[in-house]
């Protein structure tokens, strides 16, 4: 009995997990389409934001026939769900499985650069529409890791640093979220405003997820100041304008933000208390460049909604690999040649209407709105530009090898320039 | 207490016989079943088979104390996911050897898992599951918080395997080798006269105590030695991921693991191979097709617990006692 048992049992054991184990595999040729791994969060809580993603990219490939460089492209989603463990799995999946020819999206920083430690080793490529990690294209550059369409974070925030100063403000807190993004923004907003003679009062960081901004806002209203800099994103961005609406800060004290504070995806939502926020950014929906308006209305036509960076960063990002697999006439095998034609791509006819090239540490050179928060035509709010910073680099002003020599941003070092 | 425990074995064994016989049946078929898998997979799957071998170890660490011990812990995700955080820092930050970061690694798990039994060994039930709980997110806190040495939300790159193990299929059957060693241990383990005694605590802790046991000590020491194991895991996991962030030691890293052994059935230390099988490859597999899988997940754990309460092999067994009458 017990050898038969033996037999039954690992017989039935092993068919079982043979059975989960066989996965449907397609066989593939170097000639068939060109396979495109896009990753995003799906699920989790910002999973909204990989919902737009997954759009933008999508309504890209859908408006140009789904091919380019005369070969069919499929798009093969998958689900990161907002961590870096599911994100390198589902890399290894597309890579070593699927075979994808490149690897694209993201969204969440630490997602981002796990999935570019992994393809460190292999080489293969991978594009980052969203992830702004200031050190993917400055300290640990990763040949085979390009911001297409994309930017760091500390890129954003300089110009609406110069405005201030602009605008006579000189005594400036900050509050921001308490992780490297936050930390990258603030410390780029920090650094040109207090080398440029402004004074950072105080600077505030609340953890990711804060439900009441009061013992923050209770502060702000006391401290003396001339205005806020505010570096929020998601549900927080949601509450603290509220919150700051409810406290009767809003009107008494001006209100600035980063580039996703006042994000479609965030005010989309929203009321009169998101209005007269300024903030920064490559992208404002409510630019009348011809370019724009045509994106606008047919993502909105598509989907019900305004377009927000998200979806307009991988729309581009997508355009952007367009181009590049043109060039190489749709040889994306050879990868150094693909990787070479991605870099020297100057995207023209984006939504931006202006066009748009890397710099040499491989981040793109934006044209920089500052941006307001008004109401439009159809009682809808929007970020619409009021001034622009042209051809702004991640390095703003100053010499990259220079700069690259000051430690990156951290809650401990924002860059301020004590006067 | 020498003499009680030499009968508690002794009068164990003779019921032991055969149950014996059928866990080293079922060792082999493991053994054997995962030592032939890389020849039909690809080089994708024998990672994902490599990830199981992994995280059977971790669920086996888990079982040990909710199958055998009686008491579930949802702490052993910190654990492991600590050790994977030393072996990165030291190898990747400090530039130190990998063998030796392995090594300080799993240490690190151990005294870490000490440390949380000095709190646990005081409770049961429901009191233990908060704690290793509570436990456990405090290190998730740390991890997040301490971003000068953990990265925090961006976490530590690593450096890549070394090179005597660098290659796929080399690291799947280290990995073979290693975890088939250390469930060997942790079955000599648990049929020990230490592991009957927990036992025993499972199934009426006052009357071991007025037997002259020393609970407390027993329970300290059944939660430091599963630590080690959660961490051995961590530290293969290191080599693996080459990557670790908050999200590796966080709650749902335990949940996993608890629910891998639940699945597979607890008591059964084999049941964390089938638990662990299951669970990632429905994870790979299912998530092809759907975004909603996490919801395809949840769905499969609802019937696993109605229709198979005691696990795969709980109901595996059932079936066959049921075929033989």
């Amino acid at each position: 009995m017990q050898r038969r048992d033996f037999l039954k049992k690992t017989g039935l054991g092993v068919s079982a997990a043979a059975a989960a184990f066989s996965v449907p595999r397609l066989a593939l040729g170097q000639s068939g389409p060109i396979r495109i791994g896009l990753m995003a969060p799906l699920s989790g809580v910002v999973a909204a934001g990989g919902r737009e993603i997954v759009e933008g990219f999508n309504l890209y490939w859908e408006q140009n026939g789904n091919s380019a460089g005369g070969r069919k492209v499929e798009v093969l989603v998958e689900d990161d769900a907002g961590n870096p463990d599911t994100a390198l799995q589902k890399a290894r999946r597309l890579v070593e499985q699927e075979k994808v020819n490149f690897l694209f999206g993201n969204l969440l920083a630490n997602t981002g650069l796990a999935v570019a430690s992994y393809v460190k080793g292999n080489g293969v490529p991978y594009f980052i529409p969203v992830i702004a990690a200031d050190d993917l294209t400055q300290r640990d550059r990763v040949p085979n890791v390009i911001r297409v369409a994309g930017y760091t974070a500390s890129q954003m925030p300089r110009p609406l640093a110069d405005w201030a100063l602009k605008q006579g403000y000189r005594r400036i807190a900050t509050i921001s979220q308490d992780y490297t993004f936050g930390h990258e923004q603030c410390g780029g907003f920090a650094q040109v405003f207090s080398e440029g003679g402004g004074t950072i009062v105080n600077q505030f960081w609340n953890p990711l997820n804060t439900a009441d901004f009061s013992p923050y806002l209770g502060q702000l209203a006391s401290a003396k100041i001339d205005a806020v800099f505010a570096m929020e994103l998601g549900a927080d961005a949601n509450r603290f304008m509220q919150q700051y609406a409810n406290f009767g800060l809003k009107g008494q004290l001006p209100l600035l933000g980063a580039q996703n504070f006042t994000d479609q995806s965030v005010i989309r939502t929203m009321g009169p208390e998101c209005e007269d926020i300024v903030s920064s950014a490559h992208f404002a929906e409510g630019s009348d460049n011809p370019a724009t308006r045509k994106f606008v209305e047919a993502y909105s036509k598509k989907y019900g909604k305004m377009p927000s960076l998200y979806g307009f960063s991988h729309y581009s990002g997508a355009m952007w690999i367009h181009h590049a697999i043109d060039a190489v006439k749709g040889d994306v095998e050879s990868r150094d040649a693909f990787l070479d034609a991605v870099r020297k791509v100057v995207l023209t006819d984006s939504p931006l209407g202006r066009p748009v090239r890397l710099d040499e540490y491989g981040n793109p050179i934006y044209d920089i709105f500052i941006r307001k928060v008004v109401k439009n035509a159809e009682g809808k709010y929007w970020n619409v530009p009021i001034e622009t910073y042209e051809s702004v680099s991640q390095f703003w002003t100053y010499d990259p090898a220079e700069y690259l020599k000051q430690p990156p941003y951290s809650r401990t070092f924002q860059g301020i320039r004590k006067s | 207490m020498t003499a009680t425990t030499t009968t508690g074995a002794a009068a164990a064994s003779p019921a032991g016989g055969a149950s014996q016989r059928s866990a080293l049946a079922w060792g082999a078929g493991i053994a054997a079943f995962f030592a032939v898998l890389p020849v039909v997979l690809s080089s994708y799957q024998v990672s994902v088979a490599t990830e199981v071998l992994i995280f059977a170890l971790l669920a086996m660490s888990i079982d040990v104390l909710a199958g055998y011990a009686g008491r579930t812990s949802l702490g052993h995700g910190a654990l492991f996911g600590a050790s994977t955080y030393v072996v990165l820092y030291w190898t990747a930050v400090l530039g130190g050897s990998p063998w030796a970061g392995l090594a300080i690694g799993i240490v690190a798990a151990t005294v870490l898992s000490a440390v949380f039994a000095l709190f646990c060994t005081r409770v049961s039930g429901v009191y233990f599951l908060l704690l290793t709980l509570a436990l456990g997110m405090i290190v998730w806190g740390v991890c997040l918080r301490w971003t000068s040495v953990t990265g925090g939300e961006n976490g530590i790159r690593g450096v890549g395997r070394p090179e005597a193990i660098a290659d796929p299929l080399v690291f799947y059957y280290t990995v073979l080798v290693v975890v088939m060693a250390l469930t060997w241990v942790l079955w000599r383990f648990v049929r020990s006269p230490f592991g009957l005694t927990l036992r025993g605590v499972r199934d009426s802790e006052s009357r071991m105590r007025s037997l002259g046991y020393n609970v407390q000590l027993h329970m300290f020491l059944a939660f430091t030695v599963s630590g080690f194991f959660a961490g051995v895991a961590g530290a293969l996991y290191a080599l693996f991921n080459n990557f670790v962030s908050p999200s590796t030691v966080q709650l749902s890293q335990s949940v996993e693991g608890l629910l891998m052994a639940i699945i597979g059935g607890v008591g059964t230390l084999a049941g964390s191979f089938i638990g662990a099988a299951a669970i990632i490859t429905l994870e790979n597999v299912v998530s092809e097709y759907t975004a909603r899988w996490p919801m395809v997940l949840g769905l499969m754990f609802v019937l696993a617990m109605i229709f198979a309460p005691e696990g795969v092999i709980g109901a595996v067994r059932r079936l066959f006692a049921r075929s033989k009458t």
